[in-house]
């Protein structure tokens, strides 16, 4: 299984599409590795910098909703993976997005809103968040205080995760 | 107990349901194409299971860059090219044969009523025009299709959209998708299948079904959905007719598939279209939408008419007429590209290729093209397309670009005056 946690992104923008978050002309790489320094370079954010250093550091993703819509790619979550963001958080996910995620073995863990902006108060205060997978709680932890919630996902995506992704649950049972 | 297409498709291909909600069906036909595939191969053949679960079910073309543009995209084709000969995939369009998936794959008579379709690709959608269930999806549920012919879902919701009314003039399948997109939002059809029903669908030809179900995935919806008839027959009856004693024994076998009476609907979206006039995207999003007037006379740059959404011989024949006996303005650089071997073709022999470039466009080999600026027909920052593709996004053809869809008629006169026009403005002789 991945680690989750770590210090946080956010990314306080609804419908980030995943053109944003890797661009197609990247696509033409075949190795995970060399989608590294490309990631979210085409993010139209106000105050955002792709080649802000403190990305680097990031292992959480936290923003609005409808998060990776658009094209399928799945150079998305593998641009995420190989900076070491293994979770993201947002108040809704389009499907896809949300699919791959889990294939990978990765955590996109949906939100309600007013949960999204409680985590987002810690905007800017060196917030890190750490994912208790067994009990399905996370807690944030800032300059401005910690806050747990807790958070559902799918029997389905769970055991995704735990068998490390989709090929090798589908692998030992199909 | 009544149920919705999709349901009907989910119970009759059911494999397994390891979780409650989750639904493993079994697949009809597995898409490839050489953007989202060859990492898919390579992680087969990493874990020593380069097998397919079944060649014939496998479709397999090479369409966003080709010809290869450089050694990354020549590799890529590569990849696709020695896995279909060496798992025997006999339906592999190399170049000279190859076009955009979308508009190729239903061209072959590979969908038919009540497939599970799956592809790397989010358009994959479009496919549902023919009663299919069809949905775009990434690498890895991708591999699992290629090797175990599964693939995994959320059980279906389903949103119905009622169109009525009667079509104006200057008004396509184009216009009346991005007027629904815009109502639905971005995400109003997340989870969803958007079914869509009414006087106004039953009266399109399968090229506009499919423009129609091609951006279902911009309102965020798994797959469009058009039910399977008369229309559908006619189009499949090439590749069918050995099945069938007649076309209306045909009609009667796809009309199981159809979404019964009193099944369970999410929504009901209404619209008539009487009114409607040509729409117009004019932000970052596909739900960015305007009537046409209101963004006439922005200036644009390119023009490009193509892609899975508006790539089809209809499209062509509708901007033709309008481009015919004119010249594209001097400012614009027009491009075209036939959606497949076959629409560039029947555009040839009815002289289509012939009015656009007396016109001044270049017309392209078939290929997803300008559409997502991998390949030709990238813009410079800070320059303007008006595009019958199906995305709007910041940088989707180039960094620092500017996407305004539209449907081919908007984009033909558009090229003609250099600006945004309303094609019944321009049929009527005067700029809008």
């Amino acid at each position: 299984m991945k680690t989750f946690g770590g210090k946080v992104l956010f990314l306080d923008r609804s419908d980030i599409n995943t053109d944003e978050i890797i661009p197609a002309k990247y696509l033409t790489e075949i190795s995970k590795e060399a989608l590294k320094p490309h990631m979210l370079e085409d993010l139209k954010l106000e105050g955002f910098d792709p080649r802000d250093p403190e990305l680097q550091e990031a292992r959480v993703i936290v923003t609005r909703a409808n998060f990776g819509c658009g094209s399928s790619r799945e150079h998305a979550p593998w641009v995420f993976e190989i900076n070491d963001i293994n979770v993201v958080i947002a108040s809704g996910f389009a499907r896809i997005f949300r699919q791959n995620m889990f294939n990978c073995g990765m955590l996109a863990i949906e939100l309600a809103e007013g949960a999204i902006d409680r985590l987002f108060a810690h905007r800017g205060a060196n917030a890190s968040l750490s994912v208790d997978f067994k009990n399905s709680r996370i807690e944030i932890k800032s300059d401005k205080g910690s806050e747990g919630f807790d958070y559902s996902v799918s029997g389905f995506d769970k055991a995704l995760v735990e068998a490390g992704g989709w090929v090798e649950f589908a692998d030992a049972k199909y | 107990m009544a149920m919705t297409l999709s349901e009907k498709i989910f119970a009759s291909h059911l494999r397994d349901e390891p979780f409650p909600g989750t639904k493993v069906l079994s697949l009809d036909a597995v898409l490839c194409h050489e953007i989202t595939t060859p990492i898919a191969i390579n992680d087969l053949v990493a874990r020593g299971k380069d097998r397919v679960f079944d060649p014939s079910k496998i479709k397999v073309v090479i369409d966003h860059v080709t010809p290869a543009k450089d050694t990354k995209t020549a590799l890529q084709g590569k990849i696709l090219r020695d896995w279909s000969r060496r798992q025997g995939i006999r339906d592999f369009f190399d170049i000279g044969r190859n076009g955009v998936c979308h508009a190729l794959f239903p061209e072959q008579g590979f969908i038919r009523p009540g497939y599970t379709v799956i592809m790397g690709d989010s358009h994959t959608c479009t496919h549902g025009a023919f009663g299919a269930f069809a949905a775009g999806v990434g690498t890895t549920d991708l591999e699992v299709g290629i090797l175990k012919g599964v693939c995994a879902f959320r059980e279906p919701r389903t949103i119905r959209v009622n169109v009525t009314g009667k079509v104006p003039e200057g008004v396509f399948a184009k216009d009346i998708i991005l007027r629904i997109i815009r109502d639905l939002t971005v995400k109003g059809a997340t989870d969803c299948v958007v079914e869509f029903h009414g006087d106004v669908v039953k009266g399109l030809s399968m090229e506009g079904r499919m423009t129609l179900c091609n951006m279902a995935i911009e309102a965020g919806g798994t797959s469009g959905v058009c039910m399977p008839d008369e229309v559908t027959v006619d189009y499949l009856w090439p590749f069918i007719s050995g099945g069938y004693k007649d076309r209306k024994a045909a009609l009667a076998d796809f009309r199981k598939w159809w979404s019964d009476e009193g099944c369970a609907y999410v929504k009901v979206v209404d619209i008539d279209v009487s009114n409607l006039a040509p729409q117009v995207t004019y932000g970052y999003k596909p739900d960015e939408v305007k009537d046409v007037a209101e963004l006439a006379g922005t200036v644009v740059d390119q023009v490009y008419i193509g892609s899975c959404t508006n790539g089809r011989i209809e499209d062509l024949r509708v901007a033709a007429s309008f481009v015919k006996g004119r010249k594209i303005a001097d400012t614009v650089r027009g491009i075209v590209s036939p959606a497949t071997p076959k629409v560039f073709r029947e555009a040839d022999e009815e002289g289509l290729l012939k009015i656009f470039m007396d016109a001044g466009f270049c017309v392209t080999n078939p290929t997803c093209g300008a559409c997502l600026g991998m390949s030709n027909g990238v813009l410079a920052p800070g320059e303007v397309c008006a595009s019958t593709t199906n995305r709007n996004f910041n940088g989707r053809m180039g960094k620092g670009g500017m996407v305004h869809l539209m449907s081919p008629a908007t984009a033909a006169v558009t090229a003609i005056e250099g600006r945004i026009t309303d094609p019944r403005e321009f049929a009527k002789g005067g700029r809008s």
